[in-house]
Order: C-alpha cells, then structure tokens, then sequence
C-alpha cells in the first residue's frame, strides 16, 4: 500500500534516468567478427580449449545462418562487422575482495542504485555486477559458499567449475537453436552462474545486474542456472544502458536446469535504453531464455517487466520434461514512443500431468507495436496436462499497435487448454474519475497501468516490484494529453 | 463558497448549459432537479473540469478562485467532490490504494505531510463504519463488479474520507433500494457541517425525505428555471416535470 504512494513520488523525471556514460580506460577488442575475434576473447578469459572449440564450432555454425525475419519487428540490417564484440574496464575484473574495486565502478552501480557494498545492503540480495563484457563484482560469494551455493562469474565458473560448465553449457539452449544463440555461444562475454546443491533452499535473493557502458559494443551475456534436487532458488536481473544515437546490440542467453523437485523463479526487470522519442537509437534486445524442469514435480516460473530496448525479440520458455512438472510466465511488456516488442513464451509439455501458465500484458503507447507471441505444445505423452493462458492488452492512443500470436498444438485427448485475450483502452472517464479524486494525469496513469499489470507486478519479488512500478509509469509519461 | 454566474456550455458545438446562475453559501444544502437530458450531470462535469467541453460565457467563482482556470485534479485538491452517476471501473486499483493515493497527493498540494499507514487505517474504519461499508469490498478493485447501490455507496465512502467543501452528489440515490439510500443519507447528514456544502443533483424527492435541502432549483433546458424550497420538490413529484416544459418548453420551439 504504502509502496504505491511512494512509488508514485518518486518518478518527477521524465527522460530514461540511466542515459549516462562512464569513461571507464577500456580493453576491447577491435571492431568486427571472425574467428581471430572469437580466439581473442576466449583468449582473454584464459578458457579451456574445449571451450573455444566450442565457440569457434558455434561461430560457424552462426556464420552461415539468416537472421530470422519471423518476428512482427522491423529494423534496418545490422551490420554485424561494425560492432565491437569485447570490452573490459580495464580496472575491472578479477579482485579478489570489494575494497580493490575501482571506485569509479562502485560509483557507478550506486547511481543506478545497486550498492555492492555488503554492509550497506538493506536486503539480503547477492549481487553480480557486470559492465559491458565483464563481471566487475559479486557479493556474498562467501555466506552463499556456505552453504554449497556457487554464485559467480560466467568466467570465474568456467576456470573454477569447468565440469558443471562443460555438464550444462547448450544443454538447455544448444548452440544451434536460433541465429542469435549460435551468436552468443560464439562471443559470450560474461554473466552469471549460480549452482544451488541438492536440498538447498537459497536464503537471498540473487541478482545480476547488467550495463553497457561502451560505445558501438554488443553485449552478449550468458547466465546459467542449475538448481540441483530439491532446491530453491529466486534470481534476479536488471539492466540499463546509457543513451546513445546509435543503436546497441544484446544477445543473451539464458539457461535454467531444475532437477527433481527443484523450483526456480526468474524474474527480469528490463529496462534498456528504449532510443529517443523519434525513434533514434536504443537497443536491439534479442535474447533466448529458456528452462528445462528435467525432473519429475520440477517447477520454474519466469516474471518479466519489459519496460526498455527499441527492439525486443525474446520468448523465455520451459520445457516440461519431468511428470507434474510447472512451468509459469508472467509478463508485462511496454512499449511506447517507436519501441517494437514481439514477446512471449513456449510452454513445451513432455511429461504427463504437467501444467504451464502464462499471464502476459501489453501496454502500448505512442506509435508503438506490441505483439503476444506464445506457443503451447502439448505432446502425445503429455497426458493429463493443462495449460492457461491470458493475454490481456492495453492501448493508449490510437496510433498504437497491440497484437497476439498464439499457436496452441495439443496431441493427446485428455489434456486441458484454456485460452482467454482481451484489449481494453484506457478511458478518458477511468483518467477523469482518478483525476476527480485529486491524482494527476501521469499519477492516474500510473495507477491504471499498474491495476492493469497487478497480477504479473504481484510475482515480483518486492524490492523488484517497487522498481518495476517506477519504471511502467516512466515509460508511459507524456503518453496521454 | 461557490458562485456559478451565467454560465454557458457546449459539448461538440452543441450548446447544453445555457446561462447556469447559482449561488451556494456554506453550511447550504441545494437540491437540483429536472428531467432527463436537461443538463444536470453536464453542470456536475462542467464544475469538476472533465475535459471535452467548451465555456463559452460565465463565470465560477469558488473560495475566491477562478475555477474554470483550475486542472481537474486541482479543483478536487482545492475540495471539490463528485459522486459519479456512473463511477467507472479500475481493475487491480483497489479503492484503499486508490484512496491513499488520492489522499497523499491532496496534502501534498496544500502543504501537509503523508498520512502513515497507521492514521489512513484508523480514519478508514471510522468513515467505513458511517457508511456501513465492507473492508472486503474496499480491497477489491474499485467498482468492478460491484453492485449498482456498492458503487454509490463506494462513492459516499470515497467522500467521507477526502472530506470535500463542496460535494457535488449526481443521482447518488437512483438505483438504490430503501436500506441503501437511509445509509446514504445518514453518510451525507453526518458530514455535513457549518464549513461545507453540498450539491444534490436527483431525480426523486425520496432522497430529500432523508436529506432536507435549503433549496430546490429545477434545471430545464440548461437553465435554472425556478427555484424554492423543499415543498417545491414535493410539487414535482406530483405533479411531475410536464408543467414546467408548458411553461418553458415554449421558448426552445422558437
Ligand atoms: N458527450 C456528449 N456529446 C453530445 N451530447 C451530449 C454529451 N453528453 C451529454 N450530451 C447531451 O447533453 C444533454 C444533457 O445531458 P446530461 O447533462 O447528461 O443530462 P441529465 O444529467 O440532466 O440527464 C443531453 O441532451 C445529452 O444528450
Ligand atoms: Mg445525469
């Protein structure tokens, strides 16, 4: 309750609060891609020949694919070879404790509100803190260590734990899956890995939260969470960019492994640079996200805030492999000025009685294009399996777009599918009754938009919500009138 | 405290208030009736500053302020309440979030501090009591799927808690069963104090047996074609609005 208020307060900015740049002294590499580039940056991370054996196989794989023109998102060619594909603050990386961290680096996350200070930390959230293609700072490596809990690096995870690497990388996303994964495989950066032993509930939150700094840089990143049996775990990424003309590349992968019994929760607040309010700018967000629950009674639940980034292509999935296994998104996407979103998700049942759940709401504004795309598969062997989903969209203006691509494909009798879609504008007279009622237009605004996004926002975990509240009203200032 | 001066207004070039004169003092109670369409919830919307119409003569005065300079938001912070006819639905708002957010910027425009948590409950259970209004229904989303007599109910709750000067109250009372519109009336009475006002826009003069007024105006046409006291509502009850278009509804034929 409070929160609301509080939250309302706060958003008196009205331009993306995060658009600034550091000049961190850089190591990069030099601009465009080949194998002398994928060698460079495996060579950089000191990586296992199997490892750069592995990327230089994905970069030739990628290299002689398309881009995918399915997605209802139109942007001028990328070229591919006008991108720098590693750079590292060169006082970054590999300090073994906070107090040698470049205070500059320090500075910069507490503007954006994360401080990796421990002691200073109200909440028990670990953080992993990456700039542009590398990981600066992880917090609470060692109370988590305690437990069994690995939460490190995706560099630090592959010199230190190269069999769980080796075990898991591309078992859930394989490297050929799709030309933006093939991409990323080939010049993953950094980003985070967290293993959570068997039985272990992890008591914080865990949290990445991504930046691009550089100019003219991709960032492509790479998480991997393996949740053994029994475990819990709840993550958490975030991410900002600062505000430049041209348009930024983000290629992620993630990749999540639930055992028996294991739960996991991902949720996303993405709030990259969204590009300006004609359209100049921000970032192409195209990322694959996806989960496996490999054991029976498995559960993985996917929350996310879509609120930055001009393009965004991305659709974090569950395979629902093991019996009674769940799989569950929650979506809030919105778009606003010239932003293009085409996202959903793919609910692929295996196991029998397995159930999966989607919620996805779009809010569109301005001259945006805002598009549901989800795919329910409910296999032959998937007896007894349920999905629901509903997808809801919102429209402000009428020069926006909202649209819904839903593939449902069901091969057996006994399973169950419910599908239910709405779109609802926001009234003159809902704005004129909170405005009666003393709320100005953007506080109204907010409020109706946030009503609108409840059941998604509600998945949050708190500290999350908060933001995520912030930044939907942000995104959506100066949209109405 | 608020004095409405020959005031016209169009709605899409069509002119629905024609020269509105009305003069209410403080501690008043004013009842306005008349017909369907003759432009009482027209007056209530023009007053509350919904966008959409156009002032093309007169003026409001309230407290000393030029109203129609007001934003919306502005004249409600200044303490202007509308009881929608048709109060519209949030879904996910429930009324307790609404109304805490409707609360706190209201003090901040005149300078007070937040209510904490703590105060905003206990005045809610005070003002929920007066008119006998559910917790459960405060903390569902506002008005969605609530009952015809729940929203008005909902509205009259709503007023207690911001505590108005003016209450503009627009058929408040059509649709609600006998129970129903005793609480009404009861939240209404209670409120009513030396330093506010209210406005009983409505069909009906059973909602005055519950709340005497002042003053009866009878609006017609967009104008206030006459005015008295409660007896004057008892008139139009019996006999109905059709002596008063015979005795106006001449000029508009012209
Ligand atoms: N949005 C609108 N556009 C055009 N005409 C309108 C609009 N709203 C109201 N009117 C007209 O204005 C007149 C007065 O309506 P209203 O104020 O609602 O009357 P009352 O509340 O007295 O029944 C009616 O003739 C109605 O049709
Ligand atoms: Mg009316």
């Amino acid at each position: 309750m409070s929160t609301d208020d509080q939250v309302l307060e706060e958003f008196t900015s009205k331009e993306y609060e995060h658009g600034w740049s550091v000049d961190f002294e850089a190591d990069e590499a030099p601009m465009g891609l080949n194998e002398d580039i994928v060698k460079f940056i495996s060579h950089k991370k000191n990586e296992p020949e199997w490892l750069l054996a592995w990327r230089l196989k994905s970069f030739r794989y990628w290299a002689q694919l398309e881009e995918p023109k399915w997605g209802n998102v139109h942007y001028p060619k990328i070229d591919y070879q006008a991108l720098k594909y590693y750079s590292a603050p060169k006082k970054g990386g590999k300090v073994k404790s906070l107090d040698e961290l470049d205070p500059e680096m320090i500075k910069t996350f507490e503007r954006l509100g994360i401080s990796l200070n421990e002691q200073k930390r109200l909440s028990g959230i670990a953080v992993d803190a990456v700039i542009d293609s590398v990981s600066v700072a992880t917090t609470f490596k060692e109370t988590l260590g305690k437990l069994g809990i690995i939460f490190c690096s995706f560099s630090e995870a592959v010199l230190e734990h190269p069999e769980l690497i080796k075990k898991y990388l591309g078992s859930v996303v394989p490297a050929a899956d799709n030309y933006y994964a093939a991409l990323n495989s080939a010049v993953f950066s950094d980003g985070s890995f967290c293993y959570i032993p068997r039985g272990v509930r992890c008591p914080m939150e865990l949290s990445t939260y991504f930046r691009i700094n550089a100019a003219n840089t991709g960032q492509f990143e790479r998480t991997l969470i393996v949740a053994e049996d029994d475990s819990y775990v709840s993550y958490l990424e975030g991410c900002t960019a600062p505000m430049r003309d041209e348009n930024q590349l983000h290629a992620a992968v993630v990749e999540i492994y639930a055992a028996k019994n294991a739960e996991v929760k991902y949720s996303t607040v993405q709030n990259w640079y969204p590009g300006n309010k004609e359209g100049v700018g921000g970032i192409y967000n195209f990322v694959t996200k996806r989960g496996i629950c490999a054991g029976d009674h498995a559960k993985i639940s996917w929350t996310q805030v879509e609120t930055g980034s001009a393009v965004t292509w991305k659709y974090p999935s569950c395979i629902l492999k093991g019996d009674y296994s769940i799989g569950e998104f929650y979506s809030v996407a919105v778009t606003n000025n010239y932003q293009q979103a085409d996202t959903g998700t793919k609910m692929i049942h295996l196991g029998k009685h397995t159930k999966s759940r989607i919620v996805s709401k779009g809010i569109s504004a301005g001259k945006s294009q805002n598009s549901y795309r989800g795919h329910v598969n409910i296999s032959k062997r998937a007896t007894h399996s349920r999905n629901f989903s509903q997808c809801d969209s919102l429209l402000m203006g009428n020069q926006c777009g909202a649209h819904t691509f839903p593939y449902i494909d069901v091969e057996n009798s006994s399973s169950q599918i419910e599908h239910e879609a709405t779109t609802s504008k926001i009234g003159e007279d809902q704005i004129f009754y909170c405005k009666q009622r003393g709320l100005d237009e953007e506080s109204s605004v907010a409020l109706i938009v946030n009503g609108f996004a409840k059941e998604v926002m509600n998945n949050l975990p708190m500290e999350f919500a908060v933001e995520a509240q912030k930044l939907l009203a942000l995104t959506l200032e100066g949209s109405v009138g | 405290m608020i004095s409405i001066k020959n005031l016209h207004a169009n709605i899409e070039g069509k002119e629905i208030l024609k020269g509105i004169n009305l003069e209410v003092k403080s501690g008043e109670v004013h009842a306005i009736m008349g017909p369907n369409g003759s432009g009482k919830s027209t007056l209530a919307s023009v007053l509350a500053g919904r966008d959409g119409y156009e002032i093309t003569e007169g003026s409001v005065v309230f407290e000393d302020k030029n109203l129609l300079d007001l934003e919306a938001e502005e004249r409600a912070r200044e303490g202007i309440f509308l009881a929608f006819q048709y109060p519209v639905e949030i879904p996910g708002v429930s009324t307790t979030n609404f109304l805490k957010t409707a609360m706190n910027q209201i003090r901040q425009y005149r300078g007070e501090k937040s209510l904490d948590a703590v105060a905003f409950l206990k005045l809610m259970k005070a003002k929920m009591k007066l008119v006998e209004i559910d917790q459960a229904l405060l903390s569902r989303s506002l008005n969605e799927g609530f009952s015809g007599g729940e929203k008005k109910r909902n509205e009259i709750f709503q007023m207690a808690m911001l505590e108005p000067k003016l209450a503009i109250l627009d058929e408040t009372d059509s649709g609600l069963d006998i129970d129903a519109l005793r609480i009404v009336a009861h939240g209404v009475n209670s409120l009513k104090s030396k330093d506010n006002a209210s406005i009983l826009i409505t069909h009906y003069q059973r909602l005055l047996d519950y709340i005497v007024p002042d003053f009866v105006h009878v609006l017609f046409d967009g104008k206030i074609v006459k005015t008295g006291d409660k007896s004057l509502a008892m008139e139009l009850e019996k006999k109905g609005y059709d002596w008063i278009k015979a005795e106006h509804g001449s000029l508009e034929t012209i």
